[in-house]
């Protein structure tokens, strides 16, 4: 049987439809399964690259999956994480929640975004039209959307 | 001790580790010692709160105790999804 909490991080193209089709469902009890794909948005940038903390970044995204778990009745999670260069267009991370009901599977997936976003070391470089590279700058927009969950930040204690 | 860089700070280091001798005690005196031994863009990325710390995998804040066989690296905020 597959294991039904996953995290891959990977620089091989994200086949979308395949993932949906491999998500394990349970015939009996699954009656909602709910994904997300995030695509590179080609706003000005010609490509995107982005490198990961490898064994970290895994663990950080089974944290807030089990996380999710504990919060709601979830089945199966599977978060898949693109790394290396992309081009606008590509999708760059895919998540999917099954539940025996939508509004868990809605709310799961929506908090393993939030917190994805947050709290899974990934970083992105954006490549401009002229060819400049230049590091991404993290969004507060992204934290305040983390805290509806009861996020809070880690890390260095203000002096 | 390795400590890892990543993202910018590795770029701004031109290294992905630093070696660091002896072990502080603490992150902060961790992040103390390889800021005072780098570029003036590597201390300043360092001395930004918003840098990160992980001691094993795990974000920990400036308090937190390091020692020898501890894995621990430096990061800026995280910009994935």
């Amino acid at each position: 049987m597959a294991d039904l909490f996953t995290v891959e991080i990977t620089d091989v193209p994200l086949d979308v439809p395949a993932r949906t089709e491999a998500f394990p469902r349970q015939a009996q009890t699954t009656g909602a399964v709910v994904s997300f794909v995030g695509y590179v948005r080609g706003e000005g940038i010609q490509a995107m690259a982005l490198e990961h903390y490898p064994g970290m970044t895994e663990s950080s995204i089974r944290d807030t999956m089990d996380s999710a778990a504990r919060r709601w009745p979830v089945q199966a999670a599977s978060v898949v994480h693109r790394v290396g260069t992309l081009s606008p267009g590509d999708p760059i991370v895919w998540v999917a929640v099954a539940s025996a009901h939508r509004a868990a599977a809605f709310s799961a997936c929506d908090f393993i975004m939030d917190y994805l976003k947050v709290s899974a070391p990934l970083w992105k470089r954006e490549q401009s039209l002229d060819g400049s590279w230049s590091w991404t700058e993290a969004k507060s927009a992204d934290e305040d959307r983390a805290e509806r969950w009861g996020w809070q930040k880690q890390g260095r204690v203000s002096a | 001790m390795e400590v890892q860089l990543f993202a910018r700070l590795r770029e701004l280091a031109g290294a992905e580790s630093i070696s660091v001798t002896p072990v502080p005690a603490s992150v902060a005196a961790l992040r103390k010692k390889i800021a005072a031994e780098a570029s003036p863009e590597l201390r300043e990325a360092l001395e930004d709160p918003n840098v990160f710390c992980a001691v094993n995998k795990r974000v920990v804040g400036d308090e937190h105790p390091v020692a020898d066989g501890d894995e621990v690296g430096f990061f800026p905020p995280m910009t994935g999804g």
